[in-house]
């Protein structure tokens, strides 16, 4: 007896699942149409990544050259010079965007808030060559999702001329020795 | 010129039944998408109707490789024989009364019977001439899961037989005129839908193309034409079959009376729907366990359909 209610529960279980998933077919469709219409994306996707200026239009990034450590795929390679200033930049900075894997370690390991990843994922081209973004295609000319942030008003490196720096009254104040900032 | 007309006809009704088995595993990609809240192909052309061109000029297209290590001639012959027999399984279904394509009809099903079990030779075939593990694994899963579902395939094919008093197809079909076959025989009804879903190898019964652990079985090797020719075997015999099970359970062509084709295509699509709705919900059991579900569960039940079949024929006639 306890057999034959075994089958019978299992054969109904079976109708049932196939019942539930007939059901399925008045339901709402779960595809977004890509093309035309498009997948609201939260900022803090990670899609392309572009270099960001601070608010006197200067390059944050002081190619420390730790976003190319960090790198799992070796994509991003620069190479760091001095200005006038003694303020360092990037003489060249490329990222290859067919070997990039968008896992925004760069963007964490970035000390100046530089490296950002934007939510925009439409990168596709027809070469490989063209995937590979220099320093001008990478470049944004404002300060992209870290507004108000300015490294060298908290870092305490000296620079020449202090009158470049908007915040100047906190440039070289700095107590190095302090641990908190 | 009767000869000739014959042979148009047929001709005629063999491309059908190929692009009909063609236009089915876009179907059934619909179909599946559409029980999954997706949209399916709906690209090419008008809601992606043309998709099937798309597909058949890719795989014409394709590279038709011979491996260097398989036995080169039963290669080559086996989805030719897959895709014959698949073919002939169709001729023997009735479209309205006394007309099918093979004059065969003392023997309708017992035909039926013989090219489900020769199907199995493609496989073996292909299994044992691609020289590789996967398909070797896969025909022998098919061989062990086709002695397990000949057997009560064709007994519960039998107690039809006993019922309607003919192996003829015509014959069944017109027993049904006052009740389908389907509501005194309904147990075997679920054995034959079980049997003939294992004959197509469909899900859950498709152990010797299981994608997930022997990535598609026998035909691995099988690229371009070849492995075109199983496919649409498959979406053939899935047509066939359907037709045939409406036939058997469903009364075929009965029905509406001025449209006997209309209600035989009918019966078949829903059929279908129902093979690919089985697909999308239940999943494959493990391999074992489906030789002990035929032989434990669906074979002493079809014997029992058999002899009760055969005690109220023998009482009231």
């Amino acid at each position: 007896m306890l057999f034959l209610k075994n089958i019978l529960c299992n054969f109904f279980s079976q109708v049932r699942s196939i019942f539930f998933v007939f059901i399925n077919i008045f339901n709402k469709r779960e595809t977004v149409m890509y093309p035309e219409e498009k997948t609201k994306l939260f900022p803090r996707y990670r899609g392309r990544i572009v270099l960001t200026q601070d608010e006197n239009g200067n390059d944050r990034c002081v190619a420390c050259n730790l976003c190319a450590s960090v790198c799992p795929s070796s994509c991003i390679i620069l190479q760091q010079d001095k200005d006038n200033n003694g303020r360092s930049y990037p003489k060249f900075f490329k990222i290859d965007f067919s070997r990039c894997i968008f896992c925004g370690l760069c963007e964490e390991a970035c000390p100046t808030a530089a490296i950002q990843l934007l939510p925009d994922f439409e990168l596709s081209d027809y070469r490989r060559q063209d995937l590979i973004y220099e320093k001008e295609d990478l470049i944004i000319s404002n300060q992209g999702k870290y507004l108000d942030y300015d490294f060298y008003s908290v870092s305490g490196v000296k620079l020449k001329n202090k009158n470049l720096c908007k915040n100047s009254k906190h440039v070289n104040n700095v107590d190095t020795k302090k641990i908190l900032p | 010129m009767n000869i000739l007309l014959n042979f148009i006809s047929t001709f005629f009704l063999i491309i059908l039944v190929t692009i009909l088995g063609a236009f089915l595993s876009i179907f059934e990609r619909k179909i599946l998408a559409i029980l999954q809240n997706r949209c399916g192909p709906n690209r090419v052309g008008w809601f992606g109707s043309m998709q099937i061109f798309a597909d058949v000029i890719k795989i014409f297209f394709k590279e038709d490789w011979i491996p260097p290590f398989s036995k080169k001639f039963i290669f080559f012959i086996s989805p030719v024989i897959s895709f014959c027999i698949s073919l002939f399984m169709f001729f023997i279904i009735p479209f309205y009364n006394k007309c099918n394509i093979l004059n065969i009809n003392n023997i309708g099903v017992l035909f039926f019977l013989m090219l489900a079990s020769l199907s199995i030779y493609s496989i073996i075939l292909s299994g044992l001439s691609s020289n590789n593990k996967y398909s070797l694994l896969g025909s022998i899963r098919a061989i062990s899961q086709t002695i397990t579902y000949e057997i009560f395939l064709g007994i519960s094919l039998m107690s039809i037989i006993i019922k309607s008093n003919s192996y003829n197809i015509n014959d069944i079909i017109i027993s049904q005129k006052h009740m389908w076959n389907v509501i005194p025989q309904f147990l075997n009804f679920l054995v034959f839908l079980i049997a003939s879903l294992a004959v197509c190898h469909r899900h859950p019964f498709d152990q010797p193309e299981s994608e997930q652990e022997i990535s598609d079985g026998y035909h691995i090797e099988y690229s371009g034409m070849k492995f075109g020719m199983f496919f649409i075997s498959q979406y053939i015999s899935i047509f066939s079959v359907s037709a045939f099970i409406s036939c058997i359970f469903f009364g075929g062509y009965l029905g509406i009376n001025n449209f006997p084709i209309a209600c035989l295509i009918l019966k078949t699509l829903i059929l279908v729907f129902l093979f690919i709705l089985i697909r999308a919900s239940i999943p494959r059991p493990r391999y074992d366990k489906i030789i002990s579900f035929g032989w434990k569960f669906c074979f002493p039940i079809s014997l029992l359909n058999l002899f009760s079949t055969a005690f109220f024929v023998l009482i009231y006639n």
